[in-house]
Formats: structure tokens, sequence, C-alpha cells
């Protein structure tokens, strides 16, 4: 535990009387992907939330790079490094998707308060933004706006952002959701190559993707985790074939 | 180099503005050359409040406050000037001046101070409750001004000489329009700058998505209060020289009538649009002018122009002839 970048303990919340989060506790660890998987509803997004801050969890820990972050908001535990994507894409929608990776890179470089220099002509904006779309394959797409591209580019577009953030750490809510099985495939690799960088908690309901990628799973029914661990014990697990990979038995 | 359509129209907006007082005076009809002026006024005040409702997307309905603010700085130094007795602020003694540098000085100071104040509170809210909000601040700062008898309180405050400028005769109406005209395109070079530069970015973004802004690490609510002071400094200055040519100053300015014009302004014009507020201010003037030289009920005439803009042109003047607005 005591090397993980992200550490989420004992986390409780309850939406009158559902219970979405029930004591969970997991981590994420320097260069793994770890999955979360589980039917709809079951509290996955849920979770993310109150990782990234958008969600005050009713108890429980939170910890980020060694920090306790429970008590910081969406902003800082941004600014710390942990980039997310959304399950429901979030972006500025009228500016370009070079605009919103560009947004990305001034906020890393710690600088939103200059009021005079025009970003269309800053180099030092455009060309790391740049750089990310073309990472994620979205380059040729770089002046559309958000609002126009497909649900499949537009999640390539949130990672392209978390990416140029330099998160430490990637929460990502289901990224293949709307990509066909072309853009699935690409993205596979792509994460597959992305935990060197920082690691990855991926919630994703795109089986094949997870078995291929993750290194652990964790699986959450209503709101617990029922089963964690390597991809091939949990898919042994009977609790879990009986309550989400359906099986008949 | 290709010019888009939309600069064709602003460089065409600011040659007819500029042009109109001296062909009045051509004419033989010195009034419009206090329309003229009054135009370059309010459309400075509407630049203003776009920066906060046009790129924030913070419909403020209380900035009446920082246009009246601006008034009376203008209005209660000219009289100390005048009467030659000091300011007494408690901590320090002012004293009065006629020069209209000092003046915005003190008017785009009070205007900051006050957008500050009201900022910190009313944008810890969102939509409605901040519509609401930023009326009552104004509301308050109405109520504040009829109950002070120290500076005119219902009746006002006239300055009894215009301010001055140096090497400028102000008294001059001609000379006080190119001022006024002169400040206007200033804050104008300003908007644009800010719409183009990382904080306009971060503040267009905030209108659009806060959730997204907040996500990548950079905080709405301190953009938001920044974008909010700057336009509550341009609008308090546009007060000032609200004053100096009516040469009188009462607490209509601060009333949510005001609010409300500067709102119709922005909208008739375009929202967002750089040369938005004047083409409204245009508007405006032109239908106070006309239809209240006809009927009284000229406001009645105003709103149907407003519904037709909301309904048929959301981009306003500038957005019907222009197109839609392009982000790069
Ligand atoms: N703000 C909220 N208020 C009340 N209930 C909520 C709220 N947000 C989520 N819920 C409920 O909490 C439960 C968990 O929702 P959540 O979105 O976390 O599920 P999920 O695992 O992400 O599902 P999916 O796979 O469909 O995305 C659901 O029953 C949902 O209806
Ligand atoms: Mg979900």
């Amino acid at each position: 535990m005591a090397d993980a970048v992200l550490a989420v303990r004992n986390l409780c919340k309850s939406f009158s009387a559902l219970k979405a989060t029930e004591n969970v506790s997991l981590d994420l660890k320097p260069g793994e992907i770890h999955a979360l998987i589980g039917p709809n509803g079951a509290g996955k997004s849920t979770l993310i939330h109150q990782i990234a801050g958008t969600l005050a969890p009713d108890s429980g820990d939170i910890d980020f790079l060694g920090r306790p972050v429970g008590h910081l908001g969406v902003v800082e535990r941004a600014r710390m490094g942990l980039g997310r994507s959304f399950q429901v894409s979030s972006l500025a929608p009228e500016f370009s998707a070079l605009r919103n990776v560009m947004l990305a890179v001034q906020s890393r470089q710690g600088s939103s308060f200059r009021f005079f220099r025009p970003v269309m002509r800053d180099a030092s904006l455009i060309e790391p933004a740049m750089a990310s779309l073309e990472r994620v394959g979205l380059a040729t797409r770089a002046r559309v706006p958000a609002a126009e591209l497909s649900h499949g580019e537009r999640r390539q577009l949130e990672i392209a952002i978390a990416l140029a953030l330099g998160s430490q750490a990637f929460l990502l809510d289901e990224p293949m959701a709307g990509m066909g099985p072309e853009g699935s495939r690409s993205l596979t690799g792509f994460l597959d190559r992305l935990r060197e960088e920082a690691p990855i908690l991926l919630v994703e309901h795109d089986m094949d993707a997870v078995f291929a990628l993750a290194d652990r799973v964790s699986v959450l029914v209503y709101g617990r985790i029922i089963a964690s661990g390597t991809v091939d014990q949990v898919r042994a697990d009977p609790e879990v074939r009986r309550a989400y990979l359906g099986d008949p038995a | 180099m290709t010019i888009s359509r939309e600069t064709a129209i602003n460089v065409t907006l600011a040659l007819v503005l500029l042009a109109m007082p001296f062909v009045a005076l051509q004419l033989g009809k010195p009034f419009y050359v206090t329309l003229a002026t009054r135009m370059a006024i309010l459309g400075l005040a509407a630049v203003g409040l776009n920066l906060a409702l046009g790129l924030g997307g913070l419909v403020s309905f209380g900035h009446a406050a920082f246009f009246g603010v601006g008034g009376y700085a203008a209005g209660i130094l000219a009289s100390h000037a005048f009467a030659g007795q000091p300011l007494n602020l408690g901590l320090f003694a002012l004293p009065g001046t006629n020069q209209m540098l000092v003046v915005w000085s003190v008017a785009v100071l009070a205007g900051g101070l006050l957008a500050a104040a009201i900022g910190m509170i009313s944008l810890r809210t969102s939509g409605v409750y901040f519509i609401m909000i930023t009326l009552a601040f104004a509301q308050m700062t109405y109520y504040f001004a009829i109950s002070w008898p120290a500076y005119g309180g219902e009746d006002g405050l006239s300055i009894t000489i215009r301010n001055v400028v140096p090497a400028i005769n102000t008294l001059i109406p001609i000379n006080y329009f190119l001022v006024c005209y002169a400040l206007l395109l200033t804050a104008l070079l300003i908007f644009a700058l800010i719409r183009g530069s990382r904080f306009g970015a971060a503040l267009q973004a905030s209108r659009q998505n806060e959730l997204r802004v907040a996500s990548i690490g950079i905080a709405p609510f301190r953009v938001r209060l920044v974008a909010f002071i700057i336009s509550g400094m341009i609008t308090a200055l546009s007060g000032a020289l609200y004053a100096d040519l009516n040469r009188f100053v009462s607490p209509s300015m601060l009333s949510w009538h005001m609010s409300g014009e500067l709102i119709i302004i922005v909208v008739l014009g375009g929202v967002g649009r750089l040369w938005g507020p004047v083409a409204g201010a245009m508007l405006f003037v032109v239908f106070e002018f006309v239809l209240g030289g006809l009927t009284e009920r000229w406001q009645f005439f105003l709103g149907v122009a407003l519904l037709a803009v909301v309904l048929f042109a959301r981009g306003g003047l500038i957005g019907f002839l222009a197109g839609r607005m392009r982000h790069g």
C-alpha cells in the first residue's frame, strides 16, 4: 500500500436510502491499469466522482501521491495531477479540440491570469496541445469545435486533455463507449502504453478491452466490491460470474 | 490579407459613430453631437458589461451600481473642488478635483472595489440567483444614494462646470465626444486583447463548462471574479463620463432601469461580440430619440425589438449582419 499512487479506504456514500458506495477500498499502483467493472448503476461513476472531488463522500479517506486529499476541491486535486475523463463527455463545446487542450496546457503552466498575449499565436500552448492531440490520433480534427466531434472523438479529446495536464494518475470513465470496434482497438493499444506514464483507474464495460489491459480488476455490485484480483482470478470467481459476467449457472 | 465580414462591419460602425457629430455640426444640428457622445458612453458602459455577460456568461442585473458609482465619483470630486472643501474620508482627506484624469482613476478604482465586494458574494451563486443578488446589491447602492443628503439625495448632484482634461477644452461638445470616443476605442482594444488571451480562454471556457475548467485545475470562481472586477471598472469609467456629459448625477444612474438598459444594449448589439455593445448603444439611442419623440411608450417598441432579436437574431445586430461567432 505504501507505494500506491492513489489509495481509497472505507469510502461510503449514500443518496438518501441508496448506498451508492459501501465501504469501498482500492488502490492504484505505479504502472498499472486497475479496471473497475460492474453492472449499470453499481456506483462506478459515483466512485470516480468522489475520487476526483466532484462528489463528497459521507466517510472514508482518499490519498493521492501520499497525501490525504479528502478536504481538497476538484481544482486542487486536478492541479496535483489527477486527470479524468467523464462518462458523458464534458468539454468546452464552442472551443475547437485544439483550444480545449490548450486550456489544459495553460493550466499546467499555471498561467491563466495573463491578459494580453494572444493564445492563438502562442507556440508554448499550441505545440504541446498538438502533441497531445497527435498522441490520441485527433490531430487532423484539431480545428473542429468540440460540439461537432463524434462521441468517440470527444472521448479521445478528453484523454488528450488529461495527457496535456501531465497527469500523475488517470481516472477514465468508460473511454471506449461510443467508439467503433476499430476505435476501441486502437484506444486499447494506446492505454496499454499509457500506463507507463501514469497508472489508470479504468471503468469499462468492454470486457475484451478490460481483459486485455487490466493488471487488476475490481468488481463493484450495489456499491460494494465483491471481488478484486488478477483477470484470471476475477473471471474464475463464482460470485462475479453470477452477478456480472452473465454466467447462466 | 482577407478581412472578415465582422471586421468590415466593425470598421463601418466605428466610422459612422465618428462621423456623426461632424456631420451634425455641418448640418448645424449641435444636439446630435450630444447624442453621439451618449452613444459612445453607453457603448463603453456596455463594453464593460459585455466582458462579464458576453465572455463570462455572468448575467449581471446590477451594473448600474458601477455606472452610478463612477458618476458619483465625478460629481462628488467636482463638487468638493467647486466648494474648495477637501473630501474627508476619515483616515485622510482628499482634495476635490476637476481634473478628469483624476476623476477617471477614482471612478475606476471605486468601481473595481465595489465589483470585488459584490462579486465575492454574488459569484458564489449562478443562474437566476446571480441575477437577483446583483440586482439586490445595485438597489442597495440606489437607496443609499437617495438617503444621503450630503450629495443631493433624491435630487442628485449638479456638476457646475464640466471637469477638464489637460490641453483639451472639454466644454466644446465635439472635443468631449472625441475624449469619450477615444476611451471607447481603448476599452474595445482591452476587450479584444482579453478575449484572445489565456485569461479570456479560461473565462469563456468557464461559461461553456465550469466542471471542465475545474477538472483541469483552473478555479472558475477566481477567473470570474477578476473578470467581474474589470467589467465593473470599465462601466464605472463610463459613469464618470456620463455624469460629465449631463453635468449632473442622480440616483437614477444606480437604478435597476439602468442595469436593464445595459443588458438590452448588449443583447441588441450582440452578446460577446466585440462591437456588439457599440451597435447596441447606437440602436438604443436612436430608438430612444426617434421613438421617444413620437410616443411616450417608446420602451414598448424597444421591448418588441428586443423580443425580435431574442427570437430571430440570436447574435444581435452584429450576429445578424456578420453570422455566427467563431473561436478558432
Ligand atoms: N446525484 C445522485 N443522486 C441520487 N442518486 C444518484 C446520483 N448519482 C447517482 N445516483 C444513483 O447511484 C447509483 C450509482 O450510479 P452510478 O452512476 O455511479 O453507476 P455506474 O456504475 O456508473 O453505472 P453505469 O454503468 O450505468 O454508468 C445509481 O442507482 C444512480 O441512480
Ligand atoms: Mg457510470
